[in-house]
């Protein structure tokens, strides 16, 4: 590729992410009056996303082979255990990932 | 605005942004290296996480710059892999209304964890609203922004022993969606994301799943909406 058909191609990348995030903006100007239907889709979506990218952030888990999912599963509890516990985000946070770094580089 | 509106806007939002320091830098420096020991210099990974601002589609934009010249896959490509910040944008008309000069940023810079501490944070008293999500935008695109850039400068010079850092992410996923099945008083909408997108994972595999999981659980929704207004404490 010439650095032009480069620089063409990331602004396809900019242009596509772009159009993502604006769209629902420019469909559903802050002047105007919202679908109702959408309404309660913003309201509604949020709870359905937060589980979508906790699956998203899964995704290329094996089960199959390697730790077979137990170290995302015993580190995703300590997450939840903890969280409940103190409900502190950051603890949480960190005691999950410091749980699972412990789990792949000592045990599994 | 008074100047210590914006610093208490600054001291509420810096800690929610610290888990993506560790997420980001982990992502960032990976992006960089894995764009150094493709055979790009610094300039690509730092221009590019300044501008696109956006992981998985940058990781992706590596392999075309690589490949054939094809601009319109590469759109076609992108508009696939980031088609769920639409649902960030539906859930964010109201959020991000009254932020003025504001919004145009935070609307470009809604990545998957500027979105999720935005829509879920509680601005504290004395705070500003635009300012605390400006700065969450803000930090959260220079963490990215500085990881690239040092990976693609130190490039093949960082040795990695953080095995297992990636977690970071999945577990801020997590208390996000703890936070909200604590304050929701129904359940419907968490749980068909969670079961949908696991299904469609399944069905699909790891690719191909988050298109059809984004329609499902929009059919899904749809039809359950009758009886969630019914309801009356859907969300």
């Amino acid at each position: 590729m010439t650095l032009t058909q480069e620089i063409i191609t990331i602004l396809m990348v900019i242009l596509g992410t772009v159009t993502t995030r604006f769209l629902p903006f420019i469909v559903f100007p802050s002047g105007k009056p919202v679908p109702k239907y959408v309404k309660y889709l913003g309201k509604i979506l949020p709870a359905a996303v937060f589980g979508l990218l906790v699956v998203y952030s899964l995704k290329n888990v094996d089960i199959l082979s390697g730790g077979h999912g137990i170290p995302e599963l015993i580190s995703i509890t300590v997450v939840v255990l903890l969280h409940l516990w103190k409900r502190q985000m950051l603890l949480s946070i960190a005691g999950g990932t410091v749980c699972y770094m412990l789990l792949v580089q000592f045990v599994f | 605005m008074k100047k210590d509106v914006i610093i208490k806007s600054f001291k509420a939002a810096f800690p929610y942004t610290l888990p993506i320091f560790a997420g980001f830098w982990f992502l960032g420096l990976t992006y960089g290296i894995y764009m150094n020991v493709s055979g790009f210099s610094f300039w690509y990974p730092m221009l590019m996480s300044l501008t696109i601002f956006a992981g998985s589609a940058e990781f992706v934009a590596v392999n075309m710059l690589m490949g054939a010249f094809d601009p319109l896959q590469a759109l076609a490509m992108t508009l696939m892999i980031n088609a769920r910040h639409l649902f960030y944008g539906i859930s964010m008309l109201d959020k991000y209304r009254g932020t003025g000069k504001f919004k145009p940023y935070l609307i470009f810079g809604m990545c998957d964890e500027s979105f999720s501490i935005n829509c879920t944070a509680e601005v504290p008293e004395g705070a500003d609203k635009g300012w605390f999500m400006f700065f969450v935008t803000l930090i959260n695109h220079f963490y990215w922004f500085s990881g690239s850039t040092l990976g693609g400068i130190f490039g093949s010079l960082i040795k990695f022993d953080t095995e297992g850092l990636e977690f970071v992410m999945t577990a801020m996923f997590v208390v996000i969606f703890l936070e909200q099945w604590l304050k929701e008083k129904n359940h419907t909408s968490s749980l068909i994301g969670l079961g949908i997108s696991l299904l469609c994972l399944i069905a699909f595999g790891s690719d191909g799943f988050i298109i059809p999981a984004m329609l499902a659980i929009l059919a899904v929704l749809t039809l359950v909406r009758k009886p969630l207004e019914k309801d009356g404490d859907a969300a």
